[in-house]
């Protein structure tokens, strides 16, 4: 088990945004969350990168459990990538010193030791002559898939993607999700928070349906999309399909 | 007349097909701006011609004249005016880094997020209350007099270094919280991506958030600094004699105002244009953000 | 045309003045900003020994009583006597002026001649050097050569920056301040060794200002540029004649010798700097 969450609670304030949850990742897994806005999908992300602290349960990452108080939350988000839906590049920053930054920071190597590494991510991303351009001199997608680039850059155990396509013009959604085909076909334990159903479908080992901070249900894609096993599963993806 | 049109127009159409004249709009547009500055160029001649005859007209002219605009004081005085001018160039250059790094670190301080830190952001919110409440002036004379009374010797109770450090105390002040706002302007999801790859909060701080905060506040930062560069004169109520001492010492000297004038006359040449490049740099801001 | 306004002015003021004559000498007559009325300006406070207690109507203190003198002469006593208060700035500014003349220790310099008007000097005024204790301790003595490396402090508005730089012209700059107080914190927190100042004001300034102040020396009085002390009073003032008539004559029957015994009797004793 790569990934495991145990009845994990959050609230912010009087509002309890995740209520309960349960779920496992196996390694090389692609999980899938699907659900309304507000169901719960980003803040689950959010958890699970540390970004904001748990209100009870726990979360353990190849059985070390990374919720622990004590436990230093660094290291721990160096083992965790994370990708925003509005690509949140550094705008002061090429794309480049982008995908440098972290690497550079933490493992305390130069520019030049790491370039190659940063070069080959780039090559393999076909965004090899857009190194030194700045992320205003780039489309939504190119931004999107540098985003990875530099997530990816810290060699990550697990990728988690919080509505990577939302913010994109319809035209340029199929190159990022081109992007998560591959990692998915290289073995990457991959979470998606998504509205993409059609690609849901397609490349998800394991698909759950968010409603009101649970996992309302879960299983294999077809299963899922073909026979929910739940009146408001249905009625999601009446309204969505 | 015609003939150079009809060769021109096939030589500079070419292969666009059609020569577009001025459109009809374009016409009267120009029409209009050439009015309006006629009429400016005309109102701002009659306001001038006003002033310059009707001023002298008036019954206390010729002593205000002769007590502010004195060619002779002024002729006189100007060059060691000038001379003095440099003491208030060095104080603000270097006042100004000083103020920079200081207010920088207040900003910092008061942008501290641990519990354990809080005693630093309470020091810099106090900080800030105090310092921009108390005006300049009594900073410096309660520093510049104050702390040498405690018996320090010399040079260490120099009224340049007091003086100094009363400037720097007050502005940085002000200038934490323009960093602060710049700080604060930086969107969460910037620190978010930043804390998410596994930098240190200080990373995140150094490399994310404060270059981007300090591009933002760059001409707000320049404003504190045009005012600075008028507030180092104060520094000679504690003995320094800058420009304006040295104004003053004509004044007294002469019985007479001009020196004052003269010295006006010099700070606007450095904070006029000063002035016009930060509101430049702001308007291209606003194009840039907008 | 202002001359003939002012001319105008003054014929009506003879006119309505005319029958009131009893209380006034001729010579002031119609020329004081309020009819029957002196308005005399000083400091703001006023110091001593120039005044006492900052109260300038007590004719208490030497400038008090000086000016009381002139305005009795001129015709002016009790009620008809009404003190103003101004910085020094007020006296020179060009616009209409709110006294009849003003007392607070004004040095007549040919400079300032040409944009206000001087009456005859009233004193004489030595410039001597304040230190404190531990600067002649240190050696220092009522020499120029030893009062050029001391650290030199003055107030701007007074003739003593140039008079330093003149006769002494000290090795390092000096620093200048507002007023004598603020010289005197100067001096105090040890950033100048010496002040200038006028000797009444010195030896005050050392007695009292000062736990440890010294009146190092004083400045012959008789040199090329005597600090002589004369009444302010807007250019072309009328007054001043009348002014000058009375003070000419207080030299003359010795009161002012008499008023200057009386409030400024410490002045000699000090040393003259050679």
């Amino acid at each position: 088990m790569k990934l495991e969450i145990t009845d994990l609670w959050k609230k912010f304030g009087a509002n309890v945004v995740c209520k309960g949850i349960d779920l496992a990742v196996n390694e090389g897994e692609m999980v899938c969350l699907i659900g309304a806005s507000g169901s719960g999908k980003s803040t689950l992300l959010r958890c699970i990168n540390l970004l904001e602290p748990v209100d009870d349960g726990r979360i353990l990452l190849d059985g070390l459990e990374i919720t622990d108080p004590e436990q230093d939350p660094q290291p721990i988000r160096q083992r965790i990538g994370m990708v925003f839906q509005s690509y949140n590049l550094f705008p002061h920053m090429t794309a480049l010193e982008n995908v440098l930054l972290a690497p550079r920071r933490i493992t305390g190597r130069s520019r030049a030791e790491l370039r190659p590494m940063a070069e080959a991510l780039f090559e393999r991303f076909n965004l090899a002559d857009r190194m030194t351009h700045y992320p205003d001199q780039m489309s939504g997608g190119q931004q999107q898939r540098v985003a990875i680039i530099r997530a990816l850059a810290m060699k990550p155990e697990v990728m988690l993607f919080d509505e990577v396509t939302s913010a994109l013009d319809p035209e340029l959604v199929g190159e990022v999700l081109d992007v998560l085909r591959a990692l998915k076909a290289e073995g990457m334990t991959m979470i998606l928070a998504t509205h993409e159903m059609g690609f849901a479908r397609e490349v998800a080992d394991k698909v759950c349906f968010l409603d009101a901070g649970r996992i309302l249900e879960e299983g294999p894609p077809e299963q899922l999309f073909e026979r929910p096993r739940e009146a408001r599963t249905a009625e999601f993806l009446s309204r969505v399909l | 007349m015609g003939a150079p049109d009809r060769q021109a127009a096939p030589a500079g159409a070419g292969a666009a097909g059609r020569e577009f004249g001025p459109s009809r709009r374009e016409l009267r547009e120009r029409r209009e701006r050439r009015r309006s500055l006629l009429i400016a160029a005309v109102s701002t001649a009659l306001t001038i011609a006003a002033i310059v005859i009707l001023v002298p007209m008036t019954p206390g002219w010729e002593r205000v004249q002769k007590a502010f605009f004195n060619e002779g004081v002024f002729l006189k005085t100007f060059p060691k005016l000038l001379d003095a001018f440099w003491l208030d160039v060095a104080m603000f250059l270097w006042c100004a880094p000083l103020i920079a790094l200081w207010g920088l670190v207040l900003a910092l301080m008061r942008d501290a997020r641990s519990p354990a830190l809080y005693p630093l952001k309470l020091f810099a919110i106090l900080y800030s209350d105090l310092f921009r409440g108390v005006p300049v002036i009594l900073v410096i004379y309660l520093i510049g007099f104050g702390i040498p009374g405690l018996g320090l010797p010399r040079p260490w109770n120099s009224p340049y270094i007091w003086g100094t450090v009363a400037l720097v105390l007050s502005y940085s002040a002000y200038v934490a919280e323009v960093y602060r706002a710049g700080i604060e302007s930086i969107h969460e999801s910037q620190r978010a991506a930043a804390v998410s790859l596994g930098l240190s909060h200080g990373d995140v701080m150094r490399f994310v958030v404060l270059p981007q905060a300090i591009r933002r506040v760059i001409p707000a930062a320049m404003n504190n600094l045009i005012s600075l560069q008028k507030d180092v004169a104060l520094v000679s109520f504690i003995g320094p004699v800058e420009i304006f001492r040295q104004a003053g010492v004509y004044k007294s000297l002469y019985a007479n105002f001009t020196p004052y004038v003269g010295a006006a006359l010099i700070f606007l040449v450095v904070t006029v244009p000063a002035t016009r490049a930060v509101d430049r740099m702001i308007a291209r801001q606003q194009r840039r953000q907008s | 045309m202002k001359h003939l306004v002012k001319a105008g002015i003054v014929a009506l003021g003879l006119g309505a003045v005319a029958h009131s004559a009893w209380a006034q000498g001729d010579c002031a007559a119609g020329k004081t900003l309020t009819d029957g009325v002196l308005t005399i300006a000083t400091g703001n406070p006023a110091y001593f020994p120039w005044v006492i207690d900052d109260a300038p109507e007590t004719g208490k203190g030497f400038e008090a009583a000086v000016a009381l003198e002139i305005a009795r002469r001129m015709g002016f006593e009790g009620d008809a006597v009404k003190w103003v208060r101004t910085s020094f700035d007020e006296a020179i500014q060009p616009g209409a002026k709110n006294f009849d003349f003003n007392i607070q220790q004004y040095s007549i310099t040919p400079e300032r001649d040409e944009f206000i008007d001087f009456s005859a000097p009233y004193y004489t005024a030595a410039q001597s050097v304040v230190v404190r204790k531990p600067a002649v301790d240190a050696g220092a003595t009522a020499t120029v050569d030893s009062l050029k490396s001391l650290k030199w402090g003055a107030v701007e508005s007074t003739t003593s920056p140039g008079l330093i730089q003149e006769l002494i012209s000290p090795d390092a700059d000096m620093l200048l301040y507002n007023d004598v107080a603020d010289s005197v914190e100067a001096l105090k927190a040890g950033q100048v060794d010496a002040i200038m100042l006028d000797l009444p004001s010195a030896l005050f300034t050392a007695a009292v200002l000062l736990d440890d102040g010294v009146v190092l020396g004083q400045f012959e009085t008789g040199g090329d540029s005597p600090d002589e002390l004369g009444l302010v009073f807007e250019e072309g003032n009328p007054l001043r004649d009348c002014a000058n008539e009375a003070i000419a004559a207080m030299k003359a029957d010795g009161t002012l010798k008499a008023i200057e015994a009386e409030w400024l009797q410490d002045a000699t004793g000090v040393p003259v700097i050679k």
